[in-house]
C-alpha cells in the first residue's frame, strides 16, 4: 500500500507502508484510542442491527428456529480469513505482526466447556450483552454483571490454579501447523464447511418454523 | 418489570449475510490497524484490575494475575486499546437501537414458559459462567473463538468448536429456558 507525504527537504515522496500500522507505530498522537472507539462502536452497530440484542435470537441456534449466530459468525470469519490471505498476497500487510492467539491445551479446553453452558444458560456471550445492555434489555445489564463476577472470581481464586492455566502450552500455533496444512487450504475448508452449514441450516430452519406463529425473538 | 415474550412482527434487522460481510470486513480493518482482533471482555477484566487496584492497589500487586495489568509507568490500565472499544460496542448498539427503533424502557425478555426472574438469574449465571470461561480461554466469542481463528489460531478454533458444540449437546437440559 503506497502512502504519498509531505517533507520540508525532499517535497512529496511516496513511501510504501504495510499494515499493521499500530503495532509499527506508525499512528501516533493517542490516535489509536480514537480508532478503538469508533471500531468499538461499528461492532456494537453490527451486532446489534444483526439482531445479537436478543437472547432468544441467539439461543435460536440450538434449537433449530434461527441460525442468524452461525450465519454472521461464519460469514465474518470466511471473509476476515480470506480478506487477510488477499492482504498477504498483496503485500498489505506483514502476517508476522498479526497477532495469533497462543494455545495452551487444557486450560483452553476447559474455558471453551465453561463458555458453552454459559451460552446457552445466559444466552449472550460478553459483546452481544454490551449491545442488549445498550438497548435496555435488563437480562444484558445482569449478564455483564456476572461477566464482572466471574472474572473477579477468576483472577481472585488465580493461584489455585497457575499451574494448570500455564500447562500444555503450545505457542502461538496455527490450525495449519497443527493439522499440516497451509493456511490457504484451512481458509478453503473452513468456506466449504461453512456454505455446507448455510445450506443445511437453511433446510432446517424452513421446516422448524413451519409451525411458528409468532415470532420468537 | 416489563416483560418481552411475543412479536407478532418479523423484527427489522439486517440480512445476517450482509451483517456477517460488514462484521469480516471490520474484522479485517482491525487487523489492518491494530495486528490484533476484536474483544469484548478485555474492557471489563481491566476495569476490575483499575478498581480493585484503587481499593487494595497491595493486594493487587501480590496477585500474580492482576498484576500483569497494571501498567508499570503508574498510568491507569482503563488507558487501553480494549477499554475504548468495549465503550464504542455499547455506545454502538445504542445507536443501532435507536435507528431501528428498538430503544425502550428496561424491560426483560424471556420464554412464555419462565418469569422474568428466571430469566434474570439464568442471565447472571451465564454472565458468571462466560467470565470464568473467557479467562481459561483466553478470551471469549470475540477474542478467541472469533478474532482468533480468523488468524488462523489453534487454540481459538478450539475454544470456537466446544463453545458450540458443549452448547448443542446441553441445550436439550436447558430448552425450558428458551423454547
Amino acid at each position: 500500500m503506497w502512502l504519498l507525504i509531505f517533507s520540508e527537504n525532499y517535497g512529496y515522496k511516496k513511501i510504501r507502508i504495510m499494515g499493521p500500522l499500530i503495532p509499527q507505530g506508525l499512528i501516533i498522537g493517542q490516535w489509536d484510542f480514537v480508532i478503538a472507539l469508533l471500531i468499538g462502536m461499528a461492532f456494537g452497530f453490527i451486532l446489534e442491527a444483526s439482531g445479537f440484542s436478543s437472547s432468544r435470537n441467539i439461543a435460536g441456534v440450538f434449537y433449530g428456529y434461527n441460525f442468524v449466530v452461525l450465519r454472521v459468525f461464519f460469514m465474518a470469519l470466511v471473509v476476515a480469513m480470506i480478506g487477510l490471505l488477499y492482504f498477504d498476497y498483496f503485500g498489505w500487510i506483514n502476517m508476522d505482526l498479526v497477532y495469533v492467539l497462543p494455545t495452551f491445551l487444557p486450560s483452553m479446553i476447559l474455558g471453551g466447556v465453561i463458555m458453552g453452558f454459559g451460552f446457552i444458560i445466559g444466552g449472550f456471550c460478553p459483546g452481544t450483552s454490551f449491545t442488549a445492555a445498550a438497548i435496555g434489555k435488563l437480562d444484558g445489564f445482569v449478564f455483564i454483571g456476572g461477566v464482572f463476577i466471574g472474572i473477579f472470581l477468576f483472577g481472585e481464586g488465580f493461584p489455585l490454579f497457575e499451574e494448570f492455566y500455564t500447562a500444555g502450552a503450545l505457542g502461538n500455533i496455527t490450525i495449519g501447523e497443527v493439522i499440516g496444512m497451509s493456511n490457504q487450504m484451512v481458509t478453503l475448508g473452513v468456506t466449504i464447511v461453512a456454505l455446507v452449514a448455510f445450506w443445511g441450516t437453511w433446510l432446517i430452519e424452513k421446516r422448524v418454523r413451519k409451525n411458528i406463529k409468532l415470532f420468537k425473538f | 418489570m416489563i416483560s418481552e415474550t411475543h412479536n407478532e412482527k418479523r423484527p427489522n434487522y439486517l440480512n445476517p449475510y450482509f451483517g456477517g460481510l460488514l462484521l469480516g470486513l471490520l474484522l479485517l480493518a482491525v487487523f489492518f490497524l491494530a495486528g490484533r482482533g476484536l474483544s469484548a471482555t478485555g474492557a471489563l477484566k481491566l476495569s476490575i484490575a483499575t478498581v480493585e487496584n484503587i481499593i487494595a492497589p497491595g493486594h493487587v500487586e501480590n496477585s500474580t494475575y492482576w498484576s500483569k495489568f497494571i501498567p508499570e509507568d503508574g498510568s491507569s490500565p482503563l488507558f487501553n486499546w480494549l477499554v475504548f472499544a468495549g465503550l464504542g460496542t455499547f455506545f454502538g448498539g445504542l445507536i443501532s437501537g435507536a435507528v431501528y427503533g428498538r430503544l425502550g424502557k428496561l424491560r426483560v425478555e424471556h420464554s412464555p414458559k419462565i418469569n422474568a426472574k428466571t430469566r434474570l438469574v439464568a442471565a447472571g449465571i451465564g454472565g458468571i459462567l462466560f467470565g470464568i470461561g473467557s479467562q481459561f480461554g483466553r478470551g471469549c466469542s470475540s477474542g478467541a473463538a472469533l478474532s482468533g481463528t480468523a488468524a488462523f489460531s489453534f487454540g481459538g478454533l478450539l475454544v470456537l468448536m466446544l463453545m458450540f458444540g458443549v452448547g448443542y449437546v446441553v441445550a436439550y437440559f436447558f430448552r425450558k429456558l428458551w423454547i
